[in-house]
């Protein structure tokens, strides 16, 4: 792998000369697609990334967010898919440790970290049963060490991801503000490397990512070693206490090619470094291994003379490995030598930046004819279909993959996995709520709304825990960017988020691009992953156990809107249909509504409906309260529908209210005062989950029959698979 | 009064355990690292979670080498409480403190949720403010947590009262339910769930007040009344 003629014509120019060979390699592996974004970046800039809690900060591999009192939140998503769908374990493992690494560069203890995990059909294929067991194994043991508690996320099974898996990870952050690290160096400083030694592992993974998964490259995979993370982390905020870092990154993709050149570019200095003095762990590695491998658990500080006596010292208490690799110059250049012999010598601005690209684009034809569908019959037995639903890997529980990881360490956990959105405790008294969406469903029908579709959800699911969002990060996962149909739908996705970001004035804090996503069956369905934070100044909304008598109360319009939904992909196997689409002035009134009532006290429960739609969100209250309940499908707010569409449909910006028959009256005249559609659907009492429309049954299910098929069905297909 | 949080290299719990010793119950605790020396003035030992030594080998013997070690097995002989949690009863175990073994769950997967524990000893140190067969919420998290031992140890064991705490439920295949014992002087415990986990209450989703019991069995121990 290396430049295109274009690339190198561009290098040479810049460079005046030709490169030498491992020149070559130090630029091919930083102008990759991964490491340089060329191209995405150009498309990234309408983000929208200011607001009134962003700090940012030059080199800085994090979204730092002020959360008040002098303390701060930084927040990063990653993904690790092209290795996870080679070697799962230590594809999702490393995905974890390399997302946590970005964390600790601004100065914060990584204090959480959720997932989002795609596989193939995990009901009829062995291989996505593998992976899929693997990766969150991988995820368990590297988080678990590291007592960092993975306190959310979420999982998608489609056949668009046979033969491959999406492994995304975010980490969440905390720390303060005066902590944080400045990214500042002189002439002079020294360039240290802390942490796991360099092998040959992980060589030129970050172009083995930038490529078409063809050939399944292990030696580009990275083994991790998560016991030194855990002593890097510590070593890292102990120097960071003795004010010994004056600037640092993490080594990720790209090694030492992209660490060196990004932070002389983003520092405005030159760095020199010297390969012999890099701690290896293998015998005779050339220059370009040492310059290009992506061995995991490193860490680049820069120090200067006073303070390197003590940086060493405490990576001697922890005995973590480290060299002094080089030193800081007064010019821009990365010059790197071995021994006294310099073999590669660059303008790091020039390595740092690729040129990039104007890729083209064009709607996918595939979309003309997408929402002109057949509607499926209506099923006889409605019942069962509730009961198939719940049983449907998408919608059943995910305790199975969340009770193998640690998310209590820490003892900030306050709302756990399991539910909306996950909270956390903060030092200052105030709650962090975070919750990660994706849904490569919708996506796939519409592009535009199926992300906008993403971000509300998220937003709604962070709103569930009385949470006011304060920012986002984003993860676009497309496959070939070269292929102008998959680019437009990349477009598309940035623009939409862009969009809904602004009219909600949720900053943009961060996020990532994963490109040439194919599988041998093409590329995956377009999967944009959006992660939000939200914030709870008192206290959050802890769900209260239902009781007899308590009443539901639905905000939101149901609307004819199933494409992309469980029930008709997974139930009548049709793929197409209009996807749920968000009205953003009418979304927002109602999660201010939400949140208005939530700050009042006035309910026990708030629960989004989303997949598999109000019978789905429904039975899931009644099978984690044990109890039943009777809703009436006649008094939904919703277009004229059939009653398989007002049960399924994933219509967006709807919530679930759980309140006390005795708040009713206020609630309603907050709701009616406040123009939000709403209506007093059901009541829950009894052992069984009923649905009516006017007076006849049209669902009926025992809660504890429910019960069994959404709590084991996940474990069951994976333990006895 | 002060109490001794010991660090090893992989321990993760140790600041969780230290901030409910400090701030909700109000005892001097100290971190120490396991190279130092035990300070000269504590009064009890607290082995945090964690995963000492990246669990390698087997959970908790690396850690069982540690220098501190021999302190700490000075100080169990003089009868000093000392209690393990979690990779804490693991080295406890391992370094002979406690009999026994910790295996692998049946499950063979890491657990973490929340169940109930029984109090079978309420003598110890860790559990004198505990009623007998009074149920304790708590948070599990390990991947070896089923504890082992031959008939002959199980025997001595239910004999001089060493087993402490008993699963409510099946939880992990541990003989006789075994959550947690004693040495046989009783001073030393270990116990497989989280006390620190479990004692507040916007953490606990049931109930603090039991768990919250072993830390105010300390202070009681320690003759600070709680």
């Amino acid at each position: 792998m290396s430049l295109t003629p274009q690339e190198s014509e561009y290098l040479e120019k810049k460079i005046g000369r030709k490169p030498n060979p491992l020149e070559l390699q130090i630029v091919a592996a930083e102008w990759s697609e991964h490491c340089s974004y060329k191209s995405s970046k150009k498309h990234l800039k309408i983000l929208p990334k200011e607001g009134k809690r962003v700090i940012s900060g030059p080199g800085y591999d994090s979204g730092v967010l002020d959360v008040g009192d002098g303390y701060v939140v930084t927040v990063h998503i990653e993904s690790h898919n092209h290795p996870s769908a080679v070697e799962p374990y230590g594809g999702a493992a490393t995905g974890v440790g390399g997302v946590i690494r970005d964390i600790l560069s601004a100065g914060t203890r990584p204090i959480a970290i959720l997932d989002g995990l795609r596989f193939g059909d995990i009901q009829k294929d062995k291989h996505a049963q593998w992976l899929f067991k693997n990766a969150v194994r991988g995820i368990a043991d590297y988080g678990n060490c590291l007592g960092i508690p993975t306190i959310g996320g979420e999982i998608e099974f489609d056949k668009c991801f046979t033969n491959y898996a999406l492994v995304d990870v975010a980490s969440i952050g905390f720390g303060k503000k005066e902590n944080l690290i400045q990214n500042k160096a002189e002439k002079g400083d020294y360039v240290v490397l802390i942490g796991g030694s360099t092998g040959r592992d992980g060589i030129g993974g970050s172009q083995f990512a930038s490529d078409k998964l063809e050939a399944e490259n292990r030696s580009a995979v990275q083994i991790p070693d998560p016991f030194i993370e855990k002593l890097v982390i510590e070593v890292i905020l102990e120097a960071r206490n003795q004010k010994c870092i004056k600037a640092m990154k993490d080594l990720g993709g790209g090694g030492l090619s992209c660490a060196i050149s990004e932070t002389a570019d983003a520092l405005g200095v030159g760095i020199e470094l010297d390969l012999s003095l890099v701690h290896k762990r293998e015998q005779n590695m050339s220059p370009s291994e040492l310059m290009i491998s992506e061995s995991q658990e490193r860490m680049l500080v820069i120090t200067d003379l006073k303070k390197l006596g003590t940086l060493k010292k405490i990576c001697e208490k922890f005995r973590v490995p480290y060299s002094v690799i080089g030193r800081v110059k007064k010019d821009t250049l990365m010059e790197v030598k071995l021994d006294k012999n310099t073999v590669a010598k660059l303008p790091s601005q020039i390595v740092a930046n690729a040129p990039l690209l104007d890729r083209p684009s064009s709607k996918p034809k595939y979309l003309n004819n997408i929402e002109k569908i057949k509607k499926p019959k209506t099923p006889k037995d409605l019942s069962q279909t509730l009961l198939k639903m719940l049983s449907n890997p998408n919608i059943a529980s995910k305790q199975w993959v969340y009770t193998q990881y640690d998310h209590e360490v820490g003892i900030r956990t306050v709302v756990k996995p399991g539910s909306d959105g996950s909270v956390l405790r903060l030092d200052n008294g105030k709650f962090l709520a975070a919750k990660i969406d994706g849904n490569s469903k919708h996506c796939y029908i519409n592009p535009r709304d199926g992300v906008i579709g993403c971000f509300d959800e998220a937003c709604r699911n962070i709103i569930c825990t009385g949470a006011k969002p304060i920012g986002m990060v984003d993860h676009l996962q497309f496959g070939n960017p070269e292929d102008p149909e998959i680019f437009w739908t990349f477009k598309e996705s940035v623009q939409a988020i862009t969009d809904y970001a602004k009219y909600f004035e949720i900053p943009c804090v961060g996020g990532k691009v994963s490109l040439y996503n194919e599988t041998d069956e093409g590329p995956i369905k377009p999967t944009p992953l959006i992660g939000v934070l939200g914030l709870i100044e008192k206290k959050p909304l802890i769900s209260q156990k239902i009781q007899d008598g308590d009443l539901i109360v639905m905000l939101g319009t149901t609307k004819d809107e199933l494409g992309g939904s469980e029930y008709y992909e997974y139930i009548h196997d049709l793929v197409g249909g209009k996807c749920p689409v968000v009205e953003m002035k009418s979304s927002k009134k109602t999660q201010d509504g939400v949140l208005d009532i939530i700050s009042k006290g006035l309910v026990k429960v708030v629960h989004d409906c989303s997949k598999g739609g109000l019978a789905v969100a429904v039975s899931k209250l009644c099978i984690q309260n044990d109890i039943g309940c009777k809703v009436s499908l006649d008094k939904i707010p919703s277009e004229k529908l059939l009653v398989d569409e007002l049960l399924f449909s994933e219509s967006h910006s709807r919530f679930l209210l759980v309140i006390k028959p005795q708040d009713e009256k206020k609630i309603i005249s907050i709701l009616k005062q406040k123009g939000i559609t709403h209506a007093r659907i059901g009541v829950f009492s009894g052992k069984n989950i009923t649905f009516q429309e006017k007076s006849s049954v049209v669902v009926r299910v025992r809660v504890d029959k429910a019960q069994e098929k959404w709590l084991n069905s996940l474990g069951g297909l994976v333990t006895h698979g | 009064m002060k109490v001794a949080v010991i660090v090893f290299p992989g321990s993760n719990c140790d600041r969780d355990m230290h901030h409910v010793l400090t701030d909700v119950f109000h005892l001097k605790s100290q971190l120490v690292w396991h190279t130092d020396e035990l300070p000269k003035n504590i009064d009890a030992i607290v082995l945090p979670g964690g995963f000492s030594y990246g669990d390698r080998l087997r959970a908790g013997v690396i850690a069982a080498h540690s220098p501190i070690i021999k302190d700490v097995k000075k100080m169990a002989e003089k009868g000093m409480p000392i209690l393990g949690v979690c990779n804490g009863f693991q080295i406890l175990v391992e370094s002979g403190l406690l009999p026994g073994a910790l295996l692998k769950n049946t499950s063979l997967n890491f657990m973490c949720k929340w169940t109930e524990i029984i109090v079978k000893n309420n003598k110890t140190p860790f559990t004198n403010k505990l009623k007998l067969d009074q149920r304790i919420p708590i948070a599990i998290a390990n991947g070896e947590g089923r504890y082992y031992a031959d008939d002959k140890t199980l025997a001595l064991l239910k004999k001089n009262n060493q087993i402490v705490f008993t699963y409510a439920e099946e939880v992990n295949g541990a003989s006789l339910g075994i959550a947690g014992i004693s040495n046989k002087a009783g001073n030393v415990v270990g116990m497989m769930p989280h006390p620190e986990r479990s004692a507040e209450q916007i953490i606990n989703p049931n109930n603090s007040k039991p768990a919250s019991l072993i830390f105010e069995s300390l202070l009681n121990t320690l003759g600070v009344t709680a």
